[in-house]
């Protein structure tokens, strides 16, 4: 990060250091006010993400050292919002910690309050309930860059006056304009901000009528004139909301997701892979052969390994997600797909989380993130592990190759094969759309009516924007993911390595703990057609859909996996698996919620383990209903 | 369309008097694209009308409807300097005056 800071540096967050003691600074604004843009540029890495306890919310922490002191003062970046009235979770977590009712963080002892410039009529709304906190504030106006290109204009001393705040006009993505903001910083830390005598009495914050004509007030001796409307966006928004022209962008746009979570992403996961691979038998050959080698090297590095293959698809995804979004063609695609979303009881931003997890359920979790209301956000979150992920491939491909003849349907392009690999895809999105349905009218239900959605003017999105999130979103991942998946990683190597032989070694995976865990369950599972072999097999899968593939392989003791021999592990399969039982198990894979991953990623965005064991329970119990329906079902041909 | 005024002479008959009503009860809705509406009053509970009101839908502004999503629904609307999407049932609880 060369360019950043204006000649501040920036340290780690010292996390040892109560945050009691620290300077805390708060930003404050509307959505799309810039917020993050402007705490990225004052924090740059040096920061990190945080849920407050007990909400969804997260907000992020971050420090900044101010320039040419050695004092440090810590920035938290509050969710956007456009007023304090505490209606939403998002606005009762800025309203509580600006008043200073939130639990661990102390009450800031002043507050950056950033307003688009070119949207003032409406963003000054929130001025009037930030300012009567009475904390020192500096009102930050940004995107002025913007406002003065589009022949607006505005006298920031009067505004200041009329505020009784010193007010700063920037342009947060380019960095113009910050010195004021400094300075605030700066002076702040010694003797509280300057005070200022308001000139226009503030108005009943409750009351929007009344903040309202205020806000009219102030605008008008502030001189502000709005900027002409953006050219650009009215002609950009002529193609991509056409009637034809609209929908056919939003169709490229899905394909172009699918493409990259697919194509893409595969040979920069293969060499994630083969790296992980490869480092692990290096690592290995330079450890004596013990216990110790074999829990690093076949439980933790695999295991860990298994969730890394993952992080490039997610940092694709999430790439094409930051484009989206800072340009401003999510707002249009989620208008676009409402209407279809509306009929199964969800919205048109649930539509980019719930095409992501086609490829993987974890990242279009973390997706979820962009619609706002609760209720809408965690209907998605519970639907989304249903759709097909990328993990359900190898156990689909190898069932279907072992039990479904190739036959033609339509000609050489469409076989039983093809049939049977789309019916599944459409099994779990058939699941999806009935949950969401069920959720929306049942325990989630919420107000159709309150779909509301700004449509922000277009803008080029930042490569320093971008690399944060991306940053961000990847950190994010691998420390939740990460840590689960190292724990139950070491579990299941301990489940399949003992107790150990006689002489020490390694037992049969039939003898070992798993091996008994899986006759154990036999009983419960054999409804399904499954013996209990396929029992070891969904429970180290409970890690990860894909391990039960390279389970199978060892159980049935095929040397080298089923890379390299395919045939083999097919055919052990037809042996001790009925048609009947394969199609149950294909089932129960398109509905169990086997990915530790996800229940992790769920956990974090929910806020407790609550969401997700409902969730858990329900995809099992839906997937072991089923799988025993299917399995009678078949049975009678 | 419906900007009949009263036929004060047949103003008690039941047709005129829905007309009548009809034409004070404008909404977002019959507003198509070009024309421009006086925000009256938003028949919607006072939460949900005042997360509207924030987003610039205050009675006294002008509104004025804007791109839509294909089958017109979600439409955006502009007001107080932004562009935001509303679904048809939000439009149809915001009465309005049509305004030259």
């Amino acid at each position: 990060m060369s360019d950043c800071h204006d000649g501040a540096s920036v340290t780690t967050i010292a996390s040892s250091i109560p945050l009691a003691t620290r300077h805390l600074v708060a930003i404050v604004g509307p959505p799309n006010a810039g917020k993050t843009t402007l705490f990225n540029r004052l924090t740059g890495l040096r920061q990190k993400v945080a849920n407050f306890p007990g909400v969804t919310v997260e907000h992020h922490l971050g420090q900044v050292k101010l320039p040419g002191e050695d004092r440090e003062i810590t920035l938290v970046d509050l969710p956007g919002v456009y007023s304090l009235n505490p209606r939403s979770e998002d606005e009762r977590v800025t309203h509580d910690v600006l008043t200073g009712k939130m639990k661990d963080l102390p009450r800031p002892n002043s507050v950056l309050l950033i307003l688009d410039s070119t949207n003032l009529s409406r963003h000054l709304l929130l001025a009037a309930p930030v300012l009567s906190l009475g904390l020192p504030t500096l009102v930050v106006l940004n995107m002025v860059d913007d406002l003065r290109k589009r022949q607006g204009d505005l006298d920031a001393a009067i505004l200041a006056s009329e505020l009784g705040a010193p007010v700063a006009m920037i342009s947060a993505s380019k960095g113009e304009g910050l010195e004021k903001v400094w300075q605030f910083l700066a002076g702040t830390t010694i003797a509280g901000a300057p005070k200022m005598a308001r000139r226009v009495e503030l108005p009943v914050i409750q009351d929007v009528p009344s903040c309202h004509k205020w806000a009219g007030i102030v605008g008008r001796s502030a001189a502000y004139k709005a900027p002409e409307p953006p050219l650009w966006t009215r002609r950009l928004d002529s193609v991509f909301l056409h009637p034809i022209a609209g929908p056919a962008v939003f169709l490229i746009v899905v394909a172009a997701v699918f493409q990259t979570m697919f194509k893409w992403a595969q040979p920069l996961m293969d060499f994630v892979k083969n790296a992980i691979g490869a480092s692990g038998v290096w690592v290995g050959s330079m450890l004596p052969e013990s216990a110790l080698k074999s829990l690093l090297i076949d439980g933790i590095w695999t295991g860990v390994g298994s969730v890394l293959v993952f992080l490039p698809q997610i940092l694709l995804l999430f790439l094409f997600i930051g484009i989206l979004e800072d340009s401003g063609y999510l707002a249009r695609a989620a208008l676009i797909a409402d209407r279809t979303m509306a009929r199964f009881g969800l919205q048109g931003k649930a539509f980019i989380p719930l095409l992501s997890a086609y490829a993987c359920a974890v990242p279009a979790i973390m997706a979820a993130r962009t619609i706002e209301n609760k209720r809408d956000r965690l209907a998605t979150i519970f639907v989304a592990p249903f759709m097909t992920c990328s993990a359900r491939l190898p156990i689909y491909a190898l069932l279907i190759a072992a039990f479904i003849p190739d036959n033609e349907i339509v000609g050489r392009f469409f076989g039983t094969q093809a049939a049977a690999m789309l019916g599944l895809y459409v099994l779990g999105f058939l699941a999806a759309i009935f949950t969401a349905k069920i959720l929306k009218s049942t325990v989630l239900k919420s107000n159709r009516v309150m779909f509301i959605l700004e449509m922000p003017p277009y803008r080029w999105p930042t490569l320093r924007g971008l690399g944060l999130r991306l940053y961000d979103r990847g950190m994010v991942f691998v420390r939740t993911a990460g840590t689960v998946i190292l724990l139950v990683a070491v579990v299941l190597w301990v489940l399949a390595n003992f107790p150990r032989k006689p002489d020490g070694s390694a037992p049969e995976i039939g003898d070992s703990i798993a091996g008994a865990i899986g006759k154990t369950i036999e009983p419960a599972i054999k409804p399904l057609g499954f013996n209990w072999k396929i029992g070891i097999g969904l429970i180290t899968s409970l890690a990860a859909r894909e391990v039960i593939v390279g389970t199978l392989a060892t159980i049935y003791g095929i040397e080298g996996g089923t890379a390299a021999q395919p045939e083999t592990l097919q055919q052990a399969l037809r042996k001790d698996l009925t048609p009947a039982g394969a199609a149950a198990l294909l089932v129960f894979f398109a509905f169990a919620m086997q990915c530790m991953s996800t229940l992790a990623i769920v956990r974090r965005e929910t806020g407790s383990w609550k969401w997700p064991a409902i969730q858990f329970t329900y995809m099992g119990f839906l997937a072991y209903v089923c799988a025993w329906g299917t399995f009678r079902i078949v049975q009678w041909f | 369309m419906w900007n009949l005024t009263p036929d004060p002479v047949q103003a008690h008959t039941g047709l005129k008097m829905q007309l009548g009503v009809n034409s004070s009860q404008q909404t977002l809705l019959d507003l198509q694209v070009g024309e421009r509406g006086l925000l009256e009053a938003i028949d919607l509970p006072a939460d949900l009308a005042s997360r509207l009101m924030e987003m610039g839908f205050l009675p006294g502004t002008i509104v004025s409807p804007g791109c839509c999503a294909p089958g017109g629904d979600p439409r955006v609307f502009r007001v107080a300097g932004s562009e935001v999407a509303i679904r048809r049932e939000t439009a149809a609880r915001m009465r309005i005056t049509r305004q030259p």
